[in-house]
C-alpha cells in the first residue's frame, strides 16, 4: 500500500508543479456549469427546477472533466519510458492501478471541490445536505477512477487512444453515473442519507467489484 | 566464476513472427557483455525476458540460480536498466526521482538520502540536485538514469542502447560515469549499435541475428575492432543476400 501512496504523491506533486490538468479539467468543469446557467434563465428561480436539473448538470460535468483527466494519467507515464521504468521495479503491477487511481480520484476531488461553490453561486441554489452529497460525490469518483484507470492504461498505447478512452469507458460508467445520479437529485430535494441507501448500496458494491477487478487485470493491461 | 543468467532453450513469438528462437546462453558474475545485431533482430526482446518484463514462450531463464516465472519481483530486484529512454519524470528534480525510485526499490527510509547523496555525487549533478530533470541536457539525464539504475545496488545491469542522442563527449563521460558507478563485480550486459565504444568496454561479445545468437566469443579472441566489424557485416550482409533485396 505504501508504494501506491508515493506513487500518487509523485503524481500530485508532478500535476500540482505544472498544474496542467488540473486546469484543463476545472475549465472544462466551469465551462458546463456556466453554460447550464445562461441556458436555463429563469427556471433557475425556481428551487424544485433546479433541484431536477442539477444532478445532471453536476454529473455531466464531473464526468467528462474526468474523462479529460484519464486521457492524461498514463499519457505522461509513456513520456521517457517511465511506465516500464516502474515496471522494472520489484513492485506488484497492482500498486500502480492503485496509486494512479488514488491520484486520479485526489484530482478529480480538487475540481468537484471547486465546482460546487460555483455551482451554488450560479444556480441560486442552498445545499442542505452537504455530507450526504459529499458521500455521494466520493463514491461516485471512486466508481468511475477504478474503471477509469483501467481503460486509461489499456488505452495509452493505442494509437487513437483519445477516442479509444470514451468510447470504452463511457457505456462502462453507466452503473455508476445512474446511481450517483439518483442519489445527487434526492439530497438535493432535501432528502437525506437514510432515503439515498439503495443508491449508496449499489455504489458501493460496483465501486468494490471494479477496484478489485482492475487490481487483478491490471498486469494484463500493461504487458509488453 | 559462476554464472548470474542462464538461458536455456528461449524462444519467443509474437504471433505467427519468431522474435527468438533458441537461444543458449550462460553470463558469468561481473563480465561486461556486448550484444550486436541489425534492427528487428531480437535484442531488446532478450533484454527484456532477462528483465522479466515479459514472459518467454518457450524455455528457462535463471537469474542468479532464481527462475524468472516463479520470481520476478525478486529478480528485478537484482537488476538496474538504463536503456535510450531515460526513465526520469521531468516535472522531479533530480532528488525527486532518485527518492521516488528508491522507494519502488524498498531502500529503507533511513538510507535513501545518504543512498541519493553518493549517487548524485557519482554522476556529477549534486549542484543541479534540485533542478528539474526536464531541465537537463540528453548527456545529463542518461547520467541521471544511471544514478536511478544503480540505486538498489543491482547486481545486473542491463543497457538497451544507452548512446542514443549522446554526443562524442556526452557519451565518454555516460563511459567514465558506467565504469566507475557501482561494484567491479556487477554484470553488464549492453545492447548497442556502436561497435568502437563497445569494443573498448566489453569482455565478450555477442552478434544476434533473426533471433539467433550467430556470434559468441570473448573480446581476446576476437582480435581487433576491425575485423570483428567485418565479422559482423559478414554475418548480417549474408542474412541479407540470403533473404534477397527483391526489385529495388
Amino acid at each position: 500500500m505504501m508504494k501506491s501512496l508515493y506513487i500518487a504523491a509523485k503524481d500530485l506533486k508532478s500535476e500540482f508543479r505544472t498544474k496542467q490538468m488540473l486546469n484543463s479539467m476545472l475549465i472544462f468543469s466551469l465551462v458546463v456549469i456556466v453554460i447550464f446557467s445562461i441556458s436555463f434563465g429563469d427556471l433557475l428561480s425556481q428551487p424544485d427546477m433546479v433541484a431536477k436539473l442539477a444532478p445532471g448538470v453536476l454529473w455531466i460535468a464531473f464526468t467528462f472533466a474526468g474523462t479529460l483527466g484519464l486521457s492524461r494519467s498514463f499519457a505522461g507515464e509513456m513520456e521517457n519510458g517511465c511506465l516500464e521504468g516502474l515496471k522494472l521495479s520489484p513492485i506488484d503491477r497492482s500498486s500502480i492501478y492503485t496509486g494512479k487511481t488514488i491520484s486520479g480520484a485526489f484530482l478529480m476531488f480538487t475540481v468537484e471541490l471547486l465546482t460546487i461553490p460555483i455551482f451554488i453561486v450560479l444556480f441560486n441554489y442552498n445545499i442542505t445536505g452537504i455530507i450526504g452529497l459529499a458521500i455521494v460525490i466520493f463514491l461516485g469518483t471512486v466508481g468511475f477512477m477504478s474503471v477509469g484507470t483501467l481503460l486509461s492504461a489499456l488505452s495509452a498505447s493505442t494509437r487513437a487512444r483519445e477516442i479509444m478512452l470514451p468510447v470504452l469507458l463511457l457505456p462502462l460508467i453507466i452503473p455508476v453515473i445512474i446511481p450517483a445520479v439518483m442519489a445527487t437529485g434526492t439530497i438535493l430535494t432535501d432528502g437525506g442519507i437514510g432515503d439515498i441507501a439503495s443508491e449508496l448500496r449499489l455504489l458501493i458494491v460496483y465501486d468494490l467489484i471494479f477496484f478489485v477487478v482492475g487490481q487483478l487485470v491490471f498486469e494484463y493491461t500493461v504487458m509488453d | 566464476m559462476d554464472s548470474i543468467i542462464s538461458i536455456t532453450g528461449l524462444s519467443k513469438s509474437f504471433g505467427h513472427r519468431k522474435a527468438l528462437n533458441n537461444i543458449n546462453l550462460e553470463i558469468k558474475k561481473g563480465e561486461f557483455v556486448a550484444v550486436f545485431g541489425p534492427n528487428g533482430a531480437g535484442k531488446t526482446t532478450l533484454l527484456k525476458i532477462m528483465s522479466t518484463i515479459i514472459e518467454p514462450t518457450r524455455g528457462t531463464v535463471l537469474v542468479n540460480g532464481i527462475e524468472s516465472k516463479k520470481d520476478p519481483s525478486g529478480i528485478r530486484g537484482m537488476i538496474g536498466a538504463i536503456s535510450h529512454e531515460t526513465y526520469l519524470y521531468d516535472e522531479l528534480t533530480a532528488r525527486e526521482n532518485l527518492v521516488f525510485f528508491s522507494r519502488m526499490y524498498g531502500i529503507e527510509k533511513n538510507k535513501i538520502d545518504e543512498r541519493v547523496e553518493v549517487l548524485l555525487k557519482s554522476v556529477s549533478l549534486l549542484q543541479r540536485a534540485d533542478d528539474r530533470a526536464g531541465s537537463f541536457s540528453r548527456g545529463m539525464k542518461q547520467r541521471l538514469s544511471i544514478a536511478r539504475a544503480m540505486l538498489h545496488r543491482p547486481a545486473i545491469l542491463l543497457m538497451d542502447e544507452p548512446y542514443t542522442g549522446l554526443d562524442q563527449h556526452a557519451a565518454e563521460n555516460f563511459e567514465h560515469v558506467l565504469m566507475n558507478t557501482g561494484s567491479s563485480e556487477v554484470t553488464r550486459i549492453m545492447i548497442t549499435h556502436n561497435i568502437e565504444r563497445a569494443f573498448g568496454l566489453c569482455d565478450r561479445m555477442l552478434i544476434l541475428d533473426r533471433g539467433e545468437i550467430r556470434l559468441d566469443k570473448p573480446k581476446k579472441d576476437i582480435g581487433s575492432v576491425e575485423q570483428f566489424r567485418e565479422k559482423y557485416l559478414s554475418i548480417v550482409q549474408k542474412d541479407t543476400d540470403a533473404e534477397g533485396t527483391g526489385n529495388l
